[in-house]
C-alpha cells in the first residue's frame, strides 16, 4: 500500500483483517510520520517500543484470525490519561516525571479491544485553554495554515495535540477530553471529527480531573465512522466512577447511514450572535439544509438561557479545579520546590508548577468559593446550570431529536493572537460549545466547509441523553454532503 | 464585585500559590476581567431553583465491604520526591 | 434544651456562681473491613502507607466509590441514638492544605448529612439521676493520615494509613452542663456504639476522640463564647479539660477579660488547656458538594431492614433487667454497661434468681475481674460455672459463705462447682442431729452468754458464728438460727 498514513481508522481496520498490511507496517508507518513531524509538537512523548510491541500481538493475534475490534489500530493518546508505567503529565510541569503505576480505564479499553499506543499527545495545561498554547511543552502547530500564509495556528484546545496528530495523519485516531468544549473546538477547527459524549457514558477514573461534573473523555478521528469505532470500545460502565452511566454501549458503527428521515432538528435562535461571521452564518444553513435535503425537519427553538452558560462555566468549572488541583501539593509525586517549612514548599511548588492560565482559574475557583462569596458565584452558577438543562430538556419534550449549532464562532486563529490581557477573550471560543457540558449532553463536532482562508469550519450537532447513536446518524449526512475533508499538505515533512 | 490587591494575597494564600508584587497588579487585573465576564449571572432570576447536584440523574452505587486494595506501599511513594521507609517525608509542619 | 442547671452542679467564682455549657464533637471509627471510599483495609498498626490504595494517595485521576457498609453503620448509629435517618444525604469537600490530607480536601458532610436530630439518655452515677442529651446530627466523613513530627529535626513523616478510614462524626446539642455530665455522655454514647457494633471505641487507640465546646455563663444568661479543646482522647481527660478549661474562663472575665473564640489543646501532663496558636489563621474551608460522588440515597426499606436487625439497646436492656430480673435500677446500669457483661449477666440470671445473680456476677465477679485488670471476656470464671455456684447456693447444698471459697476454686482451677463441692465435701450440713449437737456443746460452753442472750436477743449472732466454726462452715445458717432461738428461748 502506497502510504498507509492516508488510511481511515476503518479503512486500516479492514486492510488488517484482510491482511493486507500488518499492525507492525502501520505503527512503523506512524512512528516515522511523528518523527517528522516533531516540529508541530503534537506528542510529548513518543513510546515507539510500546507500540511496535502491541503491534507484533496484535499481528499475531491477526494471523491467528482472532482480532478483537480494534486490533492493530495506531492511536495516540491525550496526556491526561494515565498510562501504566508510561509518563503522564497533562502537560502541567507540576507533574514532572510522573509515572503511573496505573492505566486510565478508558486506554485499558482500547488496549483491550487491541488498539496500538503510538505516544502521549500535548494539550493545553490541565485541559485549562482553548489553543493548546498554555501547555508546559508549548504550543502545538496546527497542521493547517491560511491560505497564501506560513504564520502557525493552534490546532485548538485544550485537545489540541490530538486534534493536529489526527489531521496531520500522526495517528488513526486519538483520546480526548472535553469540559467546555475540548474536544469539539480542536476538531472544528482541524477538519477532524470529535464527540463529546453524555456525561458518564466514558469513565473518569485515570484521567486527570479538572473539572469533574464537567469533564468526559471522547475521541477525535478523521470521520465520523471512525468516531463511532473508537467511541464503542471507549464507553461503558466502570465501578470505579460512580458517576458513569450502568447502560448498555450500543454499536455505535451501526448508526452510520441510518436513516434520519423524519426526525426533528432544532435550530436554537440564540445561537445566532450578534456580529456573527457570514461564512459561520451560512456554513449553519448549509447544513441544516443538507439535513432536510436527507428528510429531516427543520425547526426553530429557543434555548434562552445560552448566554450564560460561558459566565456560570466560569465559575462552575475553576471552582471545581481550585479543589481538584489541591492534591498537586509536591508531597507525593511530581515537582517540589524547596521551602523552610512546609506552607512555603506548597506555595513556592505550585508557583512554579502551574502555568499561569492554571494559576489564574485556581485562584478564580478558591475566590468564588470563599467565604460570603459561595452562594453569589457558586450556588448561583449551579442553579443557572439548571435552568440550562431545563432549556434542552424542554427542547426535546417537543420532539426534537437533535440541535444544530456553529462548533465555534470563528476559524482557526494564529499562535500568540488571543487571550494576552484579557483572558475572557479566549475563553469565548466555547461559546457554541460549553452548554453541552453545562447540561451534560452529547455533540459531536463534524467538519462542514473551509473558511474564507482555507481553513475547516465545523458545525456542532446536540443530541439528547445517551442518544450519541443519533448523532453519528446525522453527522454522517453532513460529511457526505460537505465531502470528505481533503487533509492539509505535510509542509512539516 | 472586584477584587483588591490584598484580596489577590489572601486568595493566592488561600490556593497556596506564591505571587510576586509585580504579579500582583496583574493577576487583580485578571481575576477582575473575569469577575465581570460572570457578572451578568446576577441578571438572571434563580428563585425557587435548585443548584444542580448531578449531572445524570441516576442512583449511586455503592461497593461491598471488602478489602480489595493497597499493600503496595513502594507504588505509592514510588513517584514521591522524598521518602524514608515508606514514608512521605515533607518540611516540618510547624504545630 | 436550656433548663437551669441545679444549683449543685454551679461553678463557684470569685464574684457569683457560673454555669458551664458543653457540646461535644466525637469522632468515631466505623467499624468495617475496608475505607469509606477504598478497598484498602482499615486495619490498625500497619507497615506505613501498607493499607493505602492509589485512591487514598489521591493520585491523579483518582475517584471515591462509597462502602455501603460504612453507610449501614451510620444508619444503625442513627438508629441507636433514636435519631431522624435522612433518605438522601450529600458529600461535601472541605477544602484545606496538610501533609496528611493526600486530595487536599476531607470528603464530609457539611451541608445535609445521613442523620439528623436525636437524643441520648445518660445516667449520672456520681450526683444520681438522668439527663437527655439532645444529638445535632450524625455525619460520615473521611479520617486524615498520620504525620510524625519526631523523627527528624526539620523534617515531617507522613503515613496515609488512617487516610480515607470512615468516621462518623456525632454533635451534640450544648446540653451538658458539668464534667461529669460529659464524661456520662461520651461513656453512654460509646456503649451504644459499641452494642450497636458500629465503632469499637477503643480511645487508645484513637477510634474515638472528641472536640469539646465549652462556654461559661451566670445562670439564666445567654451562652457565653466557646473555646473549643481539641482530640482529647480519653473519658478521664475530658474531665479535666472541661474543669480546667471552665475555670480559666471564669477567671479571665471576672477579672474583667473576654473570652477569644479559639482553638485548644489539652495538655494531659500539665492538666491544662492551651492555645493552638498556629491554627489562629482563619480557616475558610471552601466547602462545597463533591462533584465526584451523587446525592447518597436509599429507601425507607433499607433502614427498616437495619432496624429490624438492630440488637437490644442498653436502655431497653435494663428496663428488661428491671422487669423480669427484679435488679435494681443502679445494678441494672452496672449490668447493661458493656454488652458483653449484660450477656454474661443473662447466661447466669436465665432461670435463677435474678437478684442473687446480680449479686453475685457484680460484686464477686466484676469486683474480682476489675482487681485483676481482666474482664468478661478474658474471665475464668464462665457464666456456666457461675450460675452453679448461685444454684448450688439455692438448693441449699452450700452456704453463702462457703459458695466464696468455692468461687476462688473455680477461679484458680477451673472445674465443675457441683463435683467440687461432692469431692472437697464443702456440702453444708442440713442434717439437725449434727447441727443439735454442734449447738447444745456451745450452750455448755457458755453459760454466761446464754444469759446475756436472753436480756438482749441480738446476742443469737454471736452463737450463729461459735456454730458454724463448729461446723467448718458448713451448717444451714437458717437451721442453726431457728434451732437456736429455739434452745435460747429467744
Amino acid at each position: 500500500m502506497s502510504d498507509l498514513t492516508n488510511l481511515t481508522l476503518a479503512e486500516a481496520r479492514d486492510a488488517l483483517v484482510r491482511r493486507e498490511t500488518s499492525a507492525t507496517d502501520i505503527a512503523k508507518a506512524f512512528l516515522a510520520a511523528m518523527e517528522k513531524a516533531r516540529p508541530l509538537n503534537a506528542y510529548v512523548l513518543e513510546t515507539p517500543e510500546q507500540a511496535l510491541a502491541m503491534a507484533a500481538q496484535s499481528d499475531e493475534r491477526l494471523a491467528r484470525g482472532e482480532a478483537r475490534p480494534l486490533e492493530g489500530i495506531a492511536l495516540g493518546v491525550k496526556d491526561l490519561y494515565a498510562t501504566k508505567g508510561v509518563r503522564t503529565t497533562a502537560s502541567s510541569k507540576i507533574l514532572a516525571n510522573f509515572v503511573p503505576g496505573y492505566e486510565s480505564t478508558v486506554t485499558s479499553q482500547l488496549w483491550r479491544d487491541g488498539a496500538v499506543m503510538l505516544g502521549k499527545l500535548n494539550n493545553d495545561e490541565f485541559a485549562m485553554g482553548s489553543s493548546n498554547e498554555t501547555s508546559a511543552f508549548g504550543p502545538v502547530q496546527s497542521p493547517w495554515r491560511r491560505e497564501g500564509s506560513n504564520a502557525a495556528l493552534v490546532p485548538g484546545g485544550s485537545s489540541g495535540g490530538s486534534s493536529a496528530a489526527v489531521a496531520a495523519r500522526l495517528c488513526l485516531g486519538a483520546t480526548a477530553t472535553d469540559t467546555g468544549g475540548s474536544i469539539r473546538q480542536p476538531a472544528a477547527f482541524t477538519g477532524t471529527v470529535g464527540i463529546k459524549p453524555t456525561y458518564g457514558r466514558c469513565s473518569r477514573w485515570g484521567i486527570v480531573a479538572f473539572a469533574s461534573s464537567l469533564d468526559q473523555a471522547g475521541p477525535i478521528a478523521r470521520t465520523v465512522r471512525d468516531n463511532a469505532i473508537l467511541l464503542r470500545s471507549m464507553a461503558g460502565h466502570d465501578p470505579k466512577d460512580t458517576t458513569s452511566a450502568d447502560l448498555p454501549v450500543p454499536d455505535y458503527e451501526a448508526a452510520i447511514g441510518r436513516s434520519v428521515k423524519g426526525m426533528r432538528i432544532g435550530i436554537p435562535k440564540e445561537y445566532r450572535l450578534a456580529g456573527m461571521p457570514a461564512e459561520i452564518e451560512a456554513l449553519w444553513d448549509k447544513g441544516a439544509k443538507w439535513l432536510r435535503d436527507a428528510g429531516a425537519e427543520i425547526v426553530e427553538v429557543s434555548l434562552p438561557h445560552t448566554k450564560y452558560a460561558l459566565p456560570a462555566y466560569y465559575i462552575v468549572a475553576p471552582a471545581e479545579a481550585s479543589s481538584n488541583l489541591a492534591r498537586y501539593d509536591g508531597v507525593r509525586y511530581g515537582l517540589r520546590e524547596p521551602g523552610r517549612d512546609i506552607v512555603e514548599m506548597y506555595e513556592k511548588t505550585r508557583a512554579a508548577g502551574f502555568g499561569a492560565e492554571v494559576r489564574r482559574r485556581v485562584m478564580i475557583g478558591t475566590y468564588v468559593l470563599s467565604a460570603g462569596y459561595y452562594d453569589a458565584y457558586y450556588v448561583r452558577a449551579q442553579k443557572i446550570r439548571t435552568l440550562i438543562k431545563r432549556d434542552f430538556e424542554n427542547v426535546y419534550a417537543q420532539g426534537v431529536h437533535a440541535i444544530l449549532t456553529p462548533a465555534t464562532p470563528s476559524a482557526a486563529f494564529g499562535i500568540g493572537e488571543k487571550g494576552g490581557e484579557d483572558p475572557v477573550e479566549m475563553y469565548l471560543n466555547d461559546i457554541f460549545t460549553v452548554t453541552v457540558n453545562m447540561a451534560g449532553l452529547p455533540g459531536i463536532a463534524v467538519p462542514a466547509g473551509r473558511s474564507s482562508e482555507g481553513l475547516p469550519l465545523g458545525l456542532q450537532l446536540i443530541g439528547r441523553a445517551f442518544d450519541e447513536e443519533t448523532l453519528f446518524s446525522l453527522s454522517e449526512v453532513i460529511e457526505q454532503a460537505a465531502g470528505r475533508v481533503e487533509l492539509p499538505q505535510a509542509w512539516w515533512a | 464585585m472586584s477584587v483588591d490587591q490584598a484580596t489577590v494575597r489572601r486568595i493566592a494564600h488561600l490556593a497556596r500559590i506564591a505571587v510576586t508584587d509585580e504579579e500582583v497588579p496583574h493577576l487583580q487585573g485578571e481575576l477582575n476581567a473575569i469577575l465581570a465576564f460572570v457578572e451578568q449571572l446576577a441578571e438572571v432570576d434563580v428563585t425557587g431553583v435548585e443548584p444542580m447536584t448531578s449531572v445524570t440523574p441516576m442512583m449511586m452505587k455503592k461497593r461491598q465491604d471488602e478489602v480489595t486494595d493497597g499493600g503496595y506501599a513502594e507504588i505509592i511513594v514510588g513517584n514521591a520526591p522524598l521518602t524514608e521507609d515508606h514514608y512521605f517525608v515533607v518540611p516540618k509542619v510547624v504545630e | 434544651m436550656n433548663a437551669p442547671a441545679s444549683p449543685s452542679k454551679l461553678i463557684k467564682g470569685a464574684t457569683g456562681d457560673w454555669e458551664v455549657v458543653i457540646g461535644m464533637e466525637i469522632h468515631a471509627q466505623v467499624t468495617s473491613k475496608s475505607k469509606l471510599f477504598s478497598g484498602a483495609s482499615t486495619t490498625f498498626g500497619a507497615e506505613p502507607n501498607a493499607n493505602v490504595s492509589l485512591v487514598d494517595a489521591a493520585m491523579p485521576g483518582m475517584l471515591p466509590v462509597i462502602n455501603e457498609e460504612c453507610v449501614k453503620q451510620a444508619v444503625r448509629s442513627g438508629l441507636g441514638l433514636k435519631a431522624r435517618i435522612n433518605l438522601r444525604s450529600t458529600f461535601d469537600r472541605k477544602n484545606y492544605f496538610y501533609p496528611d490530607l493526600p486530595q487536599g480536601y476531607q470528603i464530609s458532610q457539611y451541608k445535609s448529612p445521613i442523620v439528623g436530630e436525636g437524643e441520648v439518655l445518660v445516667d449520672l452515677p456520681e450526683s444520681g439521676g438522668q439527663i437527655r442529651v439532645g444529638i445535632e446530627r450524625l455525619h460520615l466523613e473521611q479520617d486524615a493520615g498520620k504525620s510524625l513530627h519526631d523523627q527528624h529535626p526539620t523534617m515531617s513523616f507522613v503515613d496515609l494509613n488512617r487516610s480515607g478510614v470512615a468516621l462518623m462524626e456525632i454533635v451534640s446539642k450544648p446540653d451538658l452542663r458539668s464534667s461529669e455530665e460529659a464524661r456520662a455522655y461520651v461513656t453512654k454514647l460509646r456503649t451504644i456504639l459499641r452494642y450497636l457494633g458500629t465503632c469499637d471505641g477503643n480511645m487508645e487507640e484513637g477510634s474515638l476522640r472528641a472536640d469539646v465546646n465549652v462556654s461559661v455563663r451566670r445562670p439564666g444568661e445567654p451562652l457565653g463564647t466557646r473555646c473549643e479543646i481539641k482530640n482529647v482522647n480519653s473519658i478521664r481527660f475530658i474531665g479535666q479539660a472541661i474543669e480546667h478549661e471552665a475555670r480559666r474562663q471564669i477567671g479571665i472575665i471576672e477579672d474583667g477579660g473576654v473570652i477569644e473564640q479559639e482553638t485548644r489543646l489539652f495538655d494531659p501532663g500539665k492538666g491544662e488547656t492551651r492555645s493552638m496558636r498556629s491554627k489562629e489563621e482563619a480557616h475558610d474551608y471552601r466547602y462545597f458538594p463533591d462533584p465526584d460522588l451523587l446525592p447518597l440515597e436509599f429507601d425507607q426499606a433499607f433502614v427498616d431492614a437495619l432496624a429490624a436487625d438492630l440488637p437490644e439497646l442498653p436502655d431497653e436492656k435494663k428496663a428488661r433487667f428491671i422487669a423480669d430480673y427484679g435488679v435494681t435500677p443502679y445494678d441494672a446500669s452496672v449490668l447493661v454497661a458493656e454488652r458483653a457483661s449484660a450477656d454474661f449477666y443473662e447466661a447466669v440470671a436465665k432461670g435463677r434468681d435474678g437478684k442473687a445473680a446480680a449479686n453475685w456476677v457484680i460484686n464477686e465477679l466484676f469486683g474480682r475481674l476489675n482487681k485483676e485488670g481482666k474482664d468478661v471476656a478474658t474471665s475464668p470464671v464462665s457464666a456456666a460455672q457461675l450460675g452453679a455456684i448461685v444454684d448450688l447456693i439455692g438448693e441449699g447444698v452450700i452456704s453463702g459463705k462457703i459458695a466464696k471459697d468455692l468461687f476462688e476454686i473455680v477461679w484458680s482451677e477451673g472445674g465443675d462447682p457441683r463435683q467440687i463441692v461432692e469431692s472437697r465435701g464443702m456440702k453444708q450440713v442440713t442434717d439437725t442431729g449434727a447441727i443439735e449437737a454442734a449447738i447444745d456443746a456451745v450452750i455448755a460452753a457458755n453459760p454466761d452468754k446464754v444469759e446475756q442472750a436472753k436480756a438482749k436477743p441480738t446476742m443469737i449472732g454471736w452463737f450463729v458464728g461459735q456454730v458454724m466454726k463448729q461446723t467448718g462452715g458448713k451448717a444451714n445458717p437458717q437451721a442453726v438460727n431457728d434451732m437456736l432461738k429455739a434452745k435460747l428461748g429467744i
